[in-house]
């Protein structure tokens, strides 16, 4: 099989396994969703995909669950659920949210249904409205419960939630690790296409992909991790808007961070997405292109040989044109965020439809406060120009002073002479000019309550 | 009862169109869609394509062995372009290959050279350029132009309604087999067996008698499946039948989306005239329905926004025009509501700015134009009204004072959030408006095992139709639900189908389902009448077993089929049920069209988010009017979906077409429908149980258009929303109201003449303009 052929032509086509559903080939509708077991760390850990996203070689020496794979003699407790409360219709987005609220069984997520619902964040249903998978999601949540300390996978099998054999799935896995022989790595003289998570370039040029030669990033270790090093936080470019999530180090710095995640994309595509290929893409959208360019981070970009750092402001050349060679490949990325100084960190985004959508325009703002004046700002902002871009000027104008309104409104002006916004399908120019204002104000309003919000709305 | 596929749903073990195993030697197809809406077809190059790897043949119209044909109503829709284009997406070329990929792959090498003609999007230009595909239709009740004289207050606007792609989960698609004798045994994921059978036989030049069109379930129809399969099922067996192989087409979500039609957009004018206590005196509308290049289901849609164009109010003096207009964009066709909505939101919107121009709440005019039993409709039907049961209902049980009270004080105590709510009555008629597609079949057979299979025309598609006769079959035999089986549909078993559609196929279905099964049903009767000596009147039939004066014998089910088939008496019956009592005189536009009407009310609460634009849908309270269900669970799903639906289209599905007739919405990335948390927080259901008697099955009413409908009141209570944080905002009668549009009205200004300003900054987006 070639390495870059989708998982979802492989299970359906090839496996001939057709619970897992075609319903719009881009990761937006769930309808194809499998889980992904993995070591990490010597942990097992299981992550829903979109199949229709995700290339065979990502999944190389893991767990493929498919609906086929978690049915039990009768139907398992998650079925039983959605069964019970008629959280079906048509049935063709079911085994998506099946896997999905599998997913979340196997993961450590909290037993709420609200974390229930978090994991069918990415499946579309177009018959029930939702609300009867929502109580079917509730009841799901109950299931574990009681789980305690208990690995995810063994405490399902044990309440035979799932099939008795996620029991010994972890030591089947090293087992497997063993026997892998690294016969995806391309030749050396062949040029190879990276990828990552692959859901910009499966969403663009699935066909295309198959036949190319690949070097797969999302699994090398030294691409990973997230960890601190004094005042600089260090991160692989493979990490997912997941284990962004999940990271310790980035709970620290930004507290917000799970409420600005739920703004970027679905579960499985945050599982699959990485924040290196977010930045590669070179979306003039892309959430954490966005978030990371208001740290002002840096990258590290190598092409094998040599190793060159450069800021990520300076990645954009135009739309969609790097400022890289195509041999150089991220690295690493860091940003500074010294412990001792005051942060003031926001991120905005608004999309027609609030949630796993692509945003009309967002922003994330950086303030460092030193004594109540704003010493350090940066203010990066997306879908308002051909790249995800800074607001240099309205910055430095914003810089070394107190807040007021008045000011605040003459930055406003100056940040509309920045930008040069189209219209298209996510709105007019007239639109996203008004809403990049209105974003600015938001983080504002949210970071100094002291402004008034009458005058800064001209109410 | 559950849904009898819930199990196989929840295990993956649904069969849908593409999971059906292959057979050997299947090829796979592809077409290619026009890249231009409107032009002349200067060539067609496919020499490039036809030397791809994999490539058996491709095929145009030259290689059509019927007629180049395949519309519904009206013959106005070739299977593939000659000569010139009418939209986007119309098929040019078909291309079989010996793998899906290998078509897709060779489609994007067919180059076209095709002179480009005027495009037109907007219906209202299409109408003065005489562009139409029926002559305009009016309804009229009263005299209007003398009622005008006795209204205190008279008001005028504008109102446009876009489109809305269906989005059904699994994509259109059909897979054709040949059998011997050129005889084509077609899968199709369609809700109109008889209409892919009708499409085949005209296009291929085949008898219908040698088409079996057979369908188990599909994922996902409201409408778009309904005439709209006929293309895909029309091409596979075009291509079957010269290759004398299998070939299969399952359209990928792009290009189910850019070559499929879909909600017909409408731009409407209205005029209401009122008295000084509120009452609707007088009505005048004129509605622009944007049918794209062919009729599809046009005509019927249009006459549907006729019959509800004053939703669930009595208004006696009324006349009501449509155009059916033909643009430059793919066909339009039905969608849940299949006319109804548009025609209920223009009048909605008369009623807001009545209530904004008089400075009273919308619902006091609402309430007090409500329908009563008796009232005329402007086709001249009488009403059995429940809307005011409805409508009162609503309002004590879910306390609207106390709800009114709470948004007050919210929006008083908060400058960025702002609370609205709004009523939305519902008033649906039942029946297809064609009186006679009223028409159903259904084939029984019971075997001597004792278990029951039931064909009929009805193709399930999620609303739950097959429970449903189900639970008809095993009541009139006393069977429990697992002894009765429903069939996959097919043309062979039942003919001359009408199309799952007008909510009203659980109806007609279980109604022919019961009227065989009470035929078979009076035959063992008098079999176990005669054997165990007793009146047959005494007889009947109740947990397998036979009951006399309602005590049970030792007769159980089996022995009594054994008996009967003994006696060789007939075990199958196939039966016919044609709705009583409608007519329709379509010369005069009177008659008593529907069988019965659907009431309901909802109130629908929003909170927006008066800084960023955005909003959410907090709560929906309905009372609807069920009749008597017979699947209350069934049904409840059918509300809470039909909401959302609805909500959808009021609010983030914004179908975007350029000004050259190119969709740019062609993907679930651009074009958005409702996820989780888009769905309101809480919908709650009340049901009103009414005990007249109607025509339902069971008395059970139709449930599958009507609560769409309720979702219009997200409109409207946005919009009180964005009053309430902007008493002079500019809100044009446009939907969807998407963010965009919600922000701009918020910080409109009216001295800048923003209603001007607001309508272009859309236009660029051609969405219907």
């Amino acid at each position: 099989m070639p390495p870059g052929m989708l998982l979802l032509d492989f299970i359906r086509y090839h496996q001939h396994l057709t619970g897992t559903k075609i319903g719009c080939n881009e990761g937006d509708c769930g309808a194809c969703t499998v889980l992904i077991g993995s070591l990490v760390n010597n942990r097992l850990q299981y992550r829903s995909f979109t199949s229709c996203l995700t290339p065979l070689g990502n999944v190389h020496g893991k767990h493929v669950v498919t609906i086929e794979g978690i049915n039990m003699q009768e139907l398992n407790p998650i079925q039983q659920a959605m069964y019970d409360e008629s959280a079906t219709q048509c049935g063709f987005c079911t085994p998506g949210f099946v896997m999905s609220l599998a997913g979340f069984c196997l993961s450590e997520a909290a037993p709420t249904t609200q974390q229930a619902i978090t994991a069918i964040d990415g499946n579309i249903c177009r018959c029930t409205g939702y609300k009867s998978i929502e109580r079917a999601a509730a009841r799901v949540a109950q299931l574990v419960q009681d789980r305690g300390e208990v690995a995810p996978a063994v405490f399902a099998a044990e309440q035979q939630i799932l099939p008795a054999y996620f029991s010994n799935i972890k030591e089947r896995l090293q087992t497997l690790q063993q026997s892998l022989n690294g016969e995806m790595t391309p030749a050396e003289d062949v040029r190879a296409h990276y990828v990552g998570g692959g859901t910009d370039v499966y969403v663009q040029k699935p066909e295309e992909m198959k036949q190319k030669a690949i070097r797969f990033l999302f699994d090398q270790p030294p691409l990973n991790g997230i960890t601190r090093q004094g005042s600089r936080v260090i991160l692989g470019p493979a990490v997912t808007v997941t284990d962004l999530q999940e990271s310790p180090v980035m709970q620290d710095c930004f507290p917000q961070l799970d409420e600005c995640i739920k703004l970027v994309s679905s579960t499985p595509i945050r599982n699959m997405a990485t924040i290196g290929g977010n930045f590669i893409n070179a979306s003039p959208i892309g959430d954490f292109t966005i978030f990371f360019l208001a740290l002002d981070a840096t990258l590290v970009l190598s092409d094998g040989e040599h190793t060159r750092e450069l800021p990520l402001r300076q990645l954009y050349k135009g739309y969609k044109q790097l400022n890289k060679t195509p041999e150089e490949y991220i690295t690493q990325l860091w940003f500074e965020w010294p412990e001792t100084a005051q942060h003031l960190f926001r991120f905005e985004k608004v999309s027609k439809r609030t949630h796993l959508d692509i945003a009309s325009v967002n922003t994330a703002l950086h303030i460092r406060m030193e004594q109540e004046v704003m010493a350090e700002v940066h203010l990066a902002v997306g879908g308002v120009g051909p790249v995800p871009m800074r607001l240099e000027r309205t910055a430095a104008f914003l810089q070394g002073r107190w807040l007021s309104v008045a000011l605040l409104q003459e930055a406003l002006n100056i940040a509309q002479t920045e930008i040069t916004p189209i219209s298209d399908a996510r709105g007019t120019e007239a639109y996203k000019r008004l809403l990049l204002s209105q974003l600015i104000k938001a983080h504002f309003i949210s970071l100094f309550p002291q402004l008034s919000v009458a005058d800064l709305l001209n109410l | 009862m559950k849904n009898i596929d819930a199990g196989t749903h929840v295990k993956g073990g649904s069969v849908y169109l593409d999971d059906i195993p292959l057979v050997n030697g299947t090829l796979f197809g592809a077409a290619y869609g026009s890249p231009v809406a409107h032009g002349n077809i200067e060539q067609l190059d496919v020499t490039e394509a036809a030397q791809m790897p994999g490539v058996v043949r491709i095929f145009t119209y030259a290689d059509i062995t019927g007629e180049n044909q395949i519309g519904g109503i009206i013959p106005d829709e070739p299977l593939f372009a000659e000569g010139q284009t009418h939209f986007c997406g119309m098929p040019l070329a078909f291309v079989v290959a010996t793998s899906n990929e290998a078509a897709r792959a060779a489609v994007k090498k067919i180059k076209t050279a095709i002179t480009p003609l005027p495009v037109i999007t907007d219906p209202r230009e299409a109408q003065a350029r005489g562009e139409l595909i029926v002559p305009p239709r009016t309804f009229t009740l009263g005299d209007v132009s003398a009622a005008w004289q006795q209204c205190t207050h008279v008001i005028e606007g504008r109102a446009d309604t876009n489109g809305q792609e269906h989005l059904y989960i699994e994509t259109q698609g059909a897979y054709v087999i040949p059998q011997e004798n050129d005889v084509l045994k077609i899968y199709s994921s369609t809700q109109g067996p008889t209409a892919v059978q009708r499409a085949v036989s005209r296009s291929v030049g085949l008898p219908m008698h040698m088409l079996d069109v057979e369908i188990t379930r599909l994922g996902g129809g409201f409408g778009g499946k309904e005439d709209q399969a006929n293309t895909w099922a029309a091409l596979c067996a075009l291509a079957a039948h010269h290759l004398k192989k299998p070939v299969k087409y399952s359209l990928h979500r792009m290009d189910d989306m850019a070559m499929t039609g879909k909600r017909h957009p409408y731009s409407s004018d209205f005029k209401i005239g009122l008295d000084h206590e509120l009452k609707i005196v007088a009505y005048e509308v004129t509605f622009y329905q944007n049918a794209g290049a062919a009729a599809d289901l046009s005509p019927a849609v249009m006459e549907r926004t006729l019959f509800h164009c004053t939703n669930s109010y009595f208004i006696p003096n009324v006349k009501a025009t449509a155009y059916s207009c033909r643009t430059h964009l793919p066909p339009n066709t039905a969608f849940r509501g299949f006319g109804g909505p548009q025609g209920m939101f223009v009048i909605e919107a008369a009623i807001a700015k009545a209530a904004a121009v008089l400075d009273v709440p919308a619902a006091k005019i609402q309430r007090q134009n409500l329908l009563h039993t008796g009232d005329e409709f402007p086709y001249g039907q009488k009403a059995q009204s429940e809307a005011h049961a409805c409508w009162n209902k609503a309002e004590e049980w879910y306390d609207t004072a106390a709800i009114r009270h709470n948004i007050f004080t919210f929006n008083t105590a908060n400058k960025l959030y702002k609370k609205g709510m709004a009523m939305m009555p519902v008033c649906f008629g039942i029946s297809f408006t064609k009186t006679l597609m009223n028409q159903a079949r259904a084939l029984v057979h019971v075997y001597t095992d004792g278990s029951v299979s039931v064909s009929t025309g009805a193709i399930e598609m999620g609303q739950g139709v097959n429970t449903k006769i189900v639970q008809v079959a095993a009541a009139v035999f006393g069977l429990p639900a697992d002894k009765v089986r429903i069939q996959p549909t097919s043309t062979f078993r039942i003919a001359n189908t009408s199309p799952s559609a007008a909510s009203a196929t659980a109806d007609l279905n279980g109604k022919a389902t019961w009227m065989a099964c009470t035929a078979i049903a009076g035959r063992l009767k008098e079999v176990a009448a005669a054997e165990l000596n007793v009146n047959v009147n005494a007889i009947t039939f109740q947990q397998e077993r036979v009951y006399v004066h309602g005590a049970p014998t030792d007769w159980d089910w089996k022995k009594l089929l054994m008996a009967a088939y003994a006696k060789r008496v007939s075990l199958s019956e196939h039966a016919h049920y044609a709705t009583p009592e409608i007519h329709f005189d379509g010369a005069k536009e009177k008659g008593h069209p529907f069988a019965y009407h659907v009431y309901g009310t909802a109130i629908l609460e929003v909170t927006v988010d008066c800084l960023r634009g955005t909003y959410t849908i907090d709560t929906v309270k309905v009372v609807h009017d069920f009749g008597a269900s017979m699947n209350p669970a069934i049904d409840q799903g059918q509300i809470e979906g039909g909401i959302v639906q609805g909500i959808g289209w009021m609010t983030m599905e914004e179908v975007i077409y350029d000004a050259e007739g190119r969709l740019r919405s062609n993907a679930l990335s651009t074009y958005k429908v409702p996820d989780i948390y888009a769905a309101p927080k809480e919908i709650l259901i009340e049901f009103l149980d009414t005990q007249q008697d109607n025509l339902a099955i069971f008395r059970s009413k139709a449930v599958g258009e009507p609560p769409l409908m309720y979702g219009i009141g997200a409109w409207f209570a946005l919009r009180n929303a964005m009053l309430a944080f902007n008493p002079a905002a500019d809100i044009p009668f446009t939907t969807p109201m998407t963010p965009e549009k919600v922000l701009l009205a918020l910080y409109s200004k009216p001295a800048n003449g923003t209603i001007v300003a607001h309508e272009n900054t859309v236009s660029h987006l051609a969405v219907d303009k």
